[in-house]
């Protein structure tokens, strides 16, 4: 039992980092349908931002989260620009490989900038451990799963409550009828990407902090979880993200705890093709079948 | 028995009932059309008869040399096999393909040779595909498209695809088809030549046809008995004149006289 | 057999022969020195790769991206029957075990997947590659992260010039055949393939099996062209690397990607020094073309003979005559 709950506590702040990926992706994929492959080389470029903040800036370790967040949703907001948008009429597959194309440019980017050495983020949070309950809580792993519960309470806010938000779901559910209600489509997709993009920089921080390495490959899986993760709670639902990053975070921590650490990776993307085969649209999503 | 038998046939969305209770025969080598105001459930009948949806509940039966086949049971490509085949609202040709490969894409089941065959291409491989090459060309001279054949069907003027639909059904070997509004979008003229070409491909190949149409001219002109949907439900059958004068349809279209 | 012997097909086996023996008279006089002989072994196991993974994806029009996964079954199994068999039976029979292993995994991984569309496939696909790739990097037949090495070095220009040529001409009468043009129309329009009486998920099937199987033997060939097997070379970027010949050659045109793997095999022996650019450079061109060549470079045509040869379809003048005689 104490195990368990040890094992639970672990699986909640990896969790949320899941989950802040994976409303970049079901964000995106609400409003333009392409599953934004690129989304976890954003996550690794925030995770670059934030440490050299960190480490040549000395810059405390809350201001850079708010600088990596403003550079990597600007960073987001490029790419959409300039490779995304040409492809908003084309098809599906043209759209996903062009993603592949920006998620490999990213990559190699980052790789030739600063090659491929393994950057240690520095510990600027104390890695203090505390006793409660007779379980051992880390100072860092609170600090994660509190950014995290508070950026996605943050982006609730803004997607039910405010003029944006209601622009959002609107372009989501049907883009022409949004343009004809006189929503400017290009931005809301703009600031969409934005959004998404900002909380993948912040995830990229929490990783780098808690597992201590950032480097060019970092984002691939940690992108592939997040992804299956929007997909388990449903792709393009915003709720459907936060309860999929949690329940990816449990289940690969139970896994690695209790069976083999070796096959964790393995089991999320099981997971991933049993969805898809059970039921497609996710936890909280709807059966939606081709137009005849 | 009649050759196409639906029987009660209900479809819901949800809560949301697109076809209701719906009951249909129709006999073999008929002309039947169906006719229906916008959203009134002709296109998901004709889906759930074609298979692409399964029926909530009710079924659908085709007669045929003396036996019964539930085609409420199979999938699409199963029901086009027993000589069921359809057109599209919104065309579905193969667009990047010549209109020949149209045509031989809905023969493919004649082909006489399987994977192993098409690999090393021994047994019957050539003389089966030099069948399939004339079957096709003597189809299409008999459709008058072949002067179209290696074109592809993208470049077809708007009627003549229309029509290259019609006979990429009849070359799966139909002898049932379903036309979801051939004449949509047609200038009169064209719909005059598809009248014409529909009423010459039935006679010649002894085809049952039920077509979805709104122009009415069409229908009039060429369908023996008319079904009248509304809501989902069957309003009202029967002769072109019939139905002209049904009181239930006149409403339907016109809306209640308060 | 008259067709067998048509005069394109003979004209085709003549440019074989020549290639062939060009080829291996410039191995023999030391024209092609090792070090070019083995960019050339990479090309060719290249082309196996991008022809059949062009037959999924472009032309049955099923996104996967999973091809390395195919891969590295075929190169484990002819890693691991060569321990014990180092020699041509070794690697005949480690293929065939790979080619009945790929059979059965890309069988039970199709059946469910394929019915999954556009996006959801090529993630799944993806996933389904790095199952296998974590499942051999877990086993111990694999030999776990370190791989395979030693593995008996049985390639030569005769052994890899009968097998791409193989995959090639079985790739390409796969496409000009009923079930090529099944594969085909589904690529256009499922719905309407569907309603013409194709069994769509069984031609898909197909189709998914017969590329992985090509993919394994190019996998065998890898594992005794490089010698050494490790899980690391069978990932999602090799996969990548495959569609990116495809998309280069054109979706659909197994000709084109033959081509540009050749292509693509020499601009990497030119820049070998400069990976990272080299990289950057197929990124931006991968995402350039997508934008303005959404087919691909060439499209869904194949490079052939009718045009340099004047065969041209029948013209109705010749259909017409041959009606009258």
């Amino acid at each position: 039992m104490q195990q368990f709950l040890q094992q639970t506590i672990n699986g909640l702040s990896i969790g949320g980092v899941y989950a802040l990926i994976a409303l970049g992706y079901t964000m995106v994929y609400g409003i333009i349908k392409l599953i934004n492959f690129a989304h976890g080389e954003i996550f690794m470029f925030g995770a670059y931002v934030g440490m050299i903040a960190v480490m040549n800036f000395n810059i405390p370790i809350y201001l850079a989260f708010v600088i990596a967040m403003a550079v990597t949703a600007l960073f987001g907001v490029i790419i959409e620009r300039v490779a995304y948008k040409p492809l908003r009429k084309s098809s599906r597959t043209a759209a996903l490989i062009t993603a592949i194309g920006v998620s490999f440019l990213i990559q190699n980017g980052v790789l030739m900038v600063m090659g491929a050495n393994i950057y240690a983020f520095p510990q600027v949070i104390p890695n203090r451990f505390f006793t409660v309950f007779g379980l051992r809580l880390n100072m860092l792993q609170l600090v994660i799963f509190a950014t995290s519960i508070a950026l996605m309470i943050i982006l609730q806010f803004i997607v039910s409550k405010t003029k944006l938000g209601r622009a959002m779901r609107s372009v989501a559910v049907d883009k022409d009828a949004a343009a004809l209600m006189g929503v400017n489509v290009d931005n809301v997709i703009t600031i969409t990407f934005a959004i998404g993009s900002a909380l993948a920089a912040a995830a990229g921080i929490m990783v780098g902090l808690y597992y201590i390495k950032v480097f060019p490959f970092m984002g691939f899986t940690p992108g592939l979880k997040a992804f299956v993760a929007a997909v388990f709670g449903g792709i393009g639902i915003i709720p459907g993200a936060m309860i999929g990053g949690f329940a990816i975070g449990l289940i690969e921590t139970y896994v690695a705890g209790y069976g083999s650490t070796l096959y964790k990776d393995a089991v999320v993307f099981i997971i991933l093709i049993l969805i898809l085969l059970v039921k497609p649209s996710g936890l909280l999503g709807k059966n939606v079948k081709e137009k005849v | 028995m009649s050759y196409l038998s639906i029987e009660h046939l209900t479809k819901n969305f949800g809560g949301l009932s697109a076809v209701s209770n719906v009951s249909i025969s129709v006999n073999e080598g008929e002309l039947v059309g169906l006719i229906g105001p916008n959203g009134a459930g002709k296109t998901t009948l004709f889906n759930v008869l074609t298979g692409v949806y399964k029926p909530t509940q009710g079924k659908v039966i085709l007669n045929k040399g003396g036996k019964s086949i539930e085609l409420s049971k199979l999938p699409p490509y199963k029901i086009t096999h027993q000589g069921v085949a359809r057109t599209f609202q919104n065309i579905r040709l193969f667009k990047d393909l010549t209109v020949l490969d149209n045509v031989k894409i809905a023969m493919n089941q004649q082909a006489q040779y399987g994977l192993f065959g098409a690999l090393t291409r021994l047994g019957k491989f050539y003389a089966s595909e030099a069948d399939i090459d004339k079957r096709a060309h003597d189809f299409l001279k008999k459709v008058n498209l072949d002067e179209l054949a290696y074109d592809l069907a993208k470049n077809l003027p708007y009627g003549k695809q229309r029509q290259l639909e019609i006979a990429r059904a009849m070359a799966t070997g139909a002898k049932l088809l379903f036309l979801d509004e051939p004449a949509a979008g047609m200038n009169p003229q064209e719909t005059q030549a598809l009248t014409e070409f529909i009423a010459k491909i039935r006679k010649e190949m002894d085809l049952t046809i039920v077509l979805i149409e709104h122009d009415m001219s069409l229908v009039m002109n060429i369908c023996e008995r008319i079904f009248v949907l509304d809501y989902g439900k069957l309003i009202a059958s029967g002769t072109a004149d019939e139905v002209k004068n049904n009181r239930k349809v006149i409403e339907a279209y016109l809306g209640e006289e308060e | 057999m008259k067709n067998l012997f048509s005069k394109k097909n003979l004209i085709w086996l003549g440019i074989l022969i020549v290639l062939f023996f060009l080829v291996q008279f410039m191995i023999d006089a030391r024209i092609i020195i090792p070090y070019h002989r083995t960019i050339l072994f990479g090309i060719g196991i290249f082309i196996i790769l991008g022809v059949s993974l062009n037959i999924i994806i472009g032309i049955t029009g099923q996104l996967s991206l999973g091809h390395a996964g195919f891969m590295s079954i075929g190169a484990y199994s002819a890693a691991i029957v060569m321990q014990y068999m180092p020699d041509m039976t070794g690697l005949l029979l480690g293929m065939l075990v790979g080619t009945l292993v790929s059979i059965l995994v890309s069988f039970v991984v199709a059946i469910p997947t394929l019915r999954l569309k556009g996006d959801y496939l090529a993630i799944a696909t993806l996933g389904v590659g790095e199952i296998i790739r974590i499942v051999i990097l877990n086993l111990e037949i694999t030999n776990g992260a370190s791989g395979i090495s030693n593995i008996k070095n049985l390639i030569s220009w005769p052994l890899l010039f009968v097998f791409v040529v193989a995959a090639v001409v079985l790739s390409a009468n796969f496409k000009n055949s009923a079930i090529g043009r099944a594969c085909i129309s589904i690529k256009e329009d499922e719905i309407a393939s569907e309603a013409m009486g194709i069994h769509t998920t069984k031609y898909k099937v197909i189709a998914f099996i017969f590329g992985a199987v090509l993919a394994s033997v190019a996998g065998s060939l890898y594992a005794t062209t490089y010698y050494v097997v490790k899980p690391e070379t069978f990932g999602i970027a090799t996969s990548i690397n495959i569609l990116i010949i495809v998309v280069f050659g054109g979706m659909g045109s197994l000709t084109g990607s033959a081509v540009s793997a050749v292509f693509i095999g020499i601009v990497n022996m030119l820049l070998q020094s400069y990976a990272e650019v080299r990289l950057i450079t197929y990124a931006l061109v991968l995402i350039v073309v997508m934008i303005f060549r959404p087919q691909g470079l060439f499209g869904s045509k194949e490079f052939g003979l009718d045009k340099i040869l004047g065969f041209k379809p029948p013209s109705l003048k010749k259909l017409r005559k041959e009606e009258s005689t």
